[in-house]
């Protein structure tokens, strides 16, 4: 019997009678992921020049938002939004953004890589993987370069793909914008090395410990608007067979992703994560509100990102995308 | 993902039951054949926290037997691991059960990894020391539960993992775990802390007593692994420490508002509490806790908050809030365990920088006490640190800090240091003894300098010694000069571009060397016809717009200041 065992019964008890004592008092995984967000979103704003929000429109992006609003209150959020527009948002994002950042008084940036939206790039003519590269990527790097930011938060999660599970909070981004995974600085307590050189940038990621669970959780808990799309109703969609009876749901927004005599469908769906229209594929759903939303996660057999056609182009591809400089 | 959907299954019951939920964050290491990552991989497949697809994806890769999935995928994230078939970084791994949400810092275990333990060591409650049941105690496992020690990770797990391969042998069993508190017991007395200890027999491969209790070692008859995980306290509670706010950023929205951001440290503040704010040690009481749902009546650790005090105090970022009747120590000094980081090796006649809660302050290590060894556990004398060596030094502060000990406060009491050149993080350090007085012994930046000791000639001038660095044209210079002076500024100024100078360039270093230690501020002028000034201090540099001459001159000031050259906002006129 090892000798450890009285010491564990004698300590859980003790935690037992703690727990009961004080639980109005004990703070929930929620309150705890909240104050490390804050805590991080200060002190960018307290040690870069330039910081900028990345706001994508997404679940994500609407808790890191409230976030900011929190770390500041009652002054302004000290930075701007950005949005990278690749021309191929769904409508209905584009609305919502606009209405967010004027409710809440920020003030908002939009970015186009317009070169490339005009020589007609988009996902089919060229594959995903170069799409990606001149809307999201270059468009990015080039808006952080044109109002010459040198800390741009993001959204992303770590429990999100696998590459992003060694990603720092503060991630370190050369002159060209590229993340070299093997020269990280090591992070320590909440202690945040924020010293670049001339021209080096860093992205943060303040959301980093929070899980897709999380995320709703705390959309539910606070009440954040977000964007109609996550949630299921009847919307016309092109239904493709991929074999052993499964299917893709993809949304019509755009012309050019209709397959020849393809003709949509209304199906009741919804989306599960927010990107381009061309690329992000609808799930079939009952889910109407937040609660029948976590519901359905609980019952998911499938990563979040599954639908998001992006991530298994290739082996580790997400990977590769963020040492060009992707977020 | 462990509450799976039933009939039964009611979504307001499970929010409410997620509401309670508490986060418990700990850290493993591992190395290559130990079976760290198959350990984790079990675990969150064992509780269904790996999704269908991401199972898919790994289905008939890796080293195990054909239609055994290699838990050990699941994990390992880069490339460049997938090729070499090793973890090189921290990995942040999540999962949760009914009971508890997890956060796992996953880390390699070779000596050169000492830094990516460390680092996720940091932030954990609980720490996983894995041995392999079929070698025994090795260097690797001493080394991860040394550093869990050092960097106060209150509950060691002992993992004897692979006890499938020794036919689940109790005695086997027993023999490592005598051998493995008695490396314990060494390290606690070694590092000062005690290692609460839980030894486990498990079988990642086999998912013996992992998740579920194994039925092939009755002889056990503990908890498995996770209801370890399950059940330990998680050491959040601060409550009842002496309270700490580090000051991140004043809020001052409007003239009536001023407020201070920051994260509660450790303990609990309320409305009407005393504070004293360090290192200007000047009191007031809190009035209001704000945020953003609405003031609050009380705030713990580790909470963002925002405090509003009685009065108007000056009060900027690095400030530290603490509680009148519990305050923290304010040091010119310290002494500190060190885990160097860096490919550069310690280099003693060199200013590093170091960050410690809010701010961060030049600083000189004046000598290093020891080098542990981690295979003999004892100390040695050392020149120098390099890369994962783990020691003792002393360092001095160029400007006061307000510290804690470490083994106090795990908050208040830590450090990074960093290389002003690269701007690398260079090493991890915990404060275990603090001196209002600089070291003894120590010539040079802030010791005796003939008959006057530099905190004589400080206190009188109320700066320390320095060089500035100006480059630009000669009229932005002279406003630097005179702005200086008139806050009492003791300088003297020297043109680079003299003859002398341009023919001994080491005459300059020495001239200066000696203004320095006599306390002043020597100013280092090279005069040119560019339309910007440049603007550098203790390896710092900022460059100016000169048709902008009271923003210039703030900007240098606050220079000086965040170089430790002018020790308080007042006195650097800001």
């Amino acid at each position: 019997m090892p000798v450890a065992e009285g010491e564990l019964l004698s300590s859980s008890s003790r935690k037992v009678g703690s727990v009961v004592a004080g639980r109005q008092q004990r703070l929930s995984h929620l309150r705890l992921l909240e104050a490390e967000s804050i805590h991080i979103l200060r002190e960018v704003a307290s040690e870069f020049e330039r910081p900028v929000m990345l706001y994508s429109i997404g679940k994500d992006s609407s808790v890191m938002l409230r976030l900011a609003q929190k770390a500041f209150y009652p002054a302004p959020i000290p930075f701007p939004l950005l949005h990278i527009d690749t021309g191929f948002k769904f409508a209905e994002m584009l609305q919502f953004r606009d209405e967010m950042a004027r409710s809440i008084g920020a003030e908002l940036l939009v970015w186009r890589n317009e070169p490339a939206i005009a020589a007609g790039t988009n996902p089919i003519v060229l594959d995903t993987k170069r799409c990606c590269g001149l809307l999201k990527t270059q468009a990015l790097l080039d808006a952080l370069r044109h109002y010459n930011f040198d800390a741009a938060f993001g959204g992303a999660r770590r429990d999100e793909e696998k590459s992003r599970a060694k990603e720092r909070i503060y991630s370190f981004r050369d002159t060209a914008g590229q993340w070299d995974p093997k020269n990280q600085r090591p992070e320590l307590w909440n202690l945040y090395n924020a010293r670049i050189h001339p021209g080096e940038s860093i992205r943060v990621f303040p959301l980093s410990n929070w899980t897709e669970m999380d995320v709703w959780q705390y959309i539910h808990e606070e009440k954040i608007p977000v964007v109609d799309l996550y949630f299921a109703k009847e919307r016309p969609m092109y239904v493709r067979p991929i074999g052993s009876g499964q299917d893709v749901l993809m949304p019509i927004e755009q012309d050019f992703v209709a397959r020849p005599g393809e003709r949509p469908q209304m199906v009741k769906c919804r989306l599960r994560s927010l990107g381009c229209s061309p690329c992000t594929g609808a799930i079939r759903s009952d889910a109407t509100t937040i609660p029948d939303i976590i519901a359905e996660l609980i019952s998911f057999r499938s990563s979040e990102r599954a639908n998001r056609v992006i991530d298994h182009d290739q082996e580790g591809s997400m990977e590769i995308k963020k040492r060009e400089g992707y977020f | 993902m462990a509450t799976v959907a039933s009939p039964a299954f009611s979504i307001d019951e499970f929010l409410l039951q997620e509401r309670e939920k508490d986060l418990l964050r700990f850290s493993t290491a591992g190395s290559v054949d130990d079976g760290k990552s198959t350990l984790i991989g079990r675990l969150l497949y064992d509780t269904q926290s790996v999704y269908e697809d991401q199972v898919r994806s790994i289905e008939g890769k890796g080293t195990t037997a054909p239609g055994q999935i290699d838990f050990a995928l699941l994990t390992d994230g880069l490339r460049a691991e997938r090729e070499q078939g090793i973890t090189i970084d921290v990995a942040y791994r999540y999962f949760s059960t009914a009971k508890r949400k997890f956060i796992i810092a996953d880390t390699p275990g070779h000596e050169q990894y000492t830094r990516n333990m460390a680092t996720g060591a940091s932030t954990a409650d609980a720490a996983i020391v894995l041995i392999d049941a079929s070698k025994g105690v090795l260097i690797q496992s001493r080394r991860h539960a040394y550093i869990a020690s050092l960097l106060r990770v209150r509950h060691v797990i002992v993992a004897v993992n692979k006890m499938d391969l020794i036919g689940y042998d109790e005695r086997a069993f027993q023999a490592i775990e005598a051998d493995f508190s008695a490396v314990l017991n060494q390290i606690s007395a070694d590092t000062g802390t005690p290692v609460e200890r839980i030894f486990v027999p498990v079988s990642a491969l086999a998912g013996d007593n992992i998740v579920h209790r194994s039925k092939k070692m009755p002889w056990y008859g503990g908890p498995s692994l996770l209801e370890i995980l399950e059940s330990l306290p998680s050491s959040q509670d601060t409550r009842k420490a002496g309270f700490r706010f580090p000051v991140q950023r004043v809020l001052r929205p409007n003239q009536t508002f001023r407020g201070f951001a920051g994260q509660v440290a450790s303990g609990t503040v309320r409305p009407g509490d005393a504070i004293t704010v360090l290192p200007s040690n000047r009191s007031a009481k809190v009035q209001r806790i704000v945020a953003w749902d609405g003031d609050l009546e009380e705030a713990i650790a580790p909470l963002s908050v925002t405090l509003v005090l009685d009065r108007e105090l000056d009060i900027s970022r690095g400030d530290l809030i603490v509680a009148t009747q519990a305050q923290a120590a304010v040091a010119r000094s310290v002494k500190a365990a060190l885990v160097w980081m860096d490919q550069r090796p310690l280099d003693l006649s060199r200013r590093y920088l170091l960050k410690h809660t809010s701010q961060t302050v030049p600083v000189l290590l004046t000598s290093i006490d020891y080098r542990t060894d981690l295979t003999k556990l004892t100390r040695e004398p050392a020149q120098t640190f390099e890369m994962n060596d783990i020691g003792a030094a002393s360092l001095n502060v160029l400007r006061p800090i307000a510290v804690d000990l470490y083994g106090e406060n795990r908050s208040t009491g830590a450090f990074i240091l960093i290389d002003p050149e690269t701007n690398a993080t260079v090493a991890a350090g915990m404060v275990t003894a603090t001196s209002v007085d600089v070291t003894a012994g120590e010539e040079g930046e802030t010791g005796a300098w003939g008959a006057v000791t530099a905190g004589e000639r400080e206190a009188r001038w109320g700066h320390r010694g320095g060089v500035l660095e100006l480059t630009g044209p000669v009229e932005s210079i002279r406003a630097i000069e005179r702005s200086l002076f008139a806050v009492g500024a003791v300088s003297s100024r020297i043109d680079a571009n003299e003859d002398v100078f341009l023919l001994h360039p080491n005459l300059l270093d020495v001239v200066t060397g000696i203004q320095v230690r006599s306390g002043l501020l020597a100013l280092v002028i090279h005069a040119n016809q560019s339309d910007t000034l440049i603007a550098r201090a203790e390896g710092e540099q900022v460059e100016l717009d000169i048709d902008n001459s009271m923003h210039a001159i703030s900007a240098v000031h606050q220079l000086l200041h965040r170089a430790g050259i002018f020790i308080s906002s007042e006195k650097a006129g800001l």
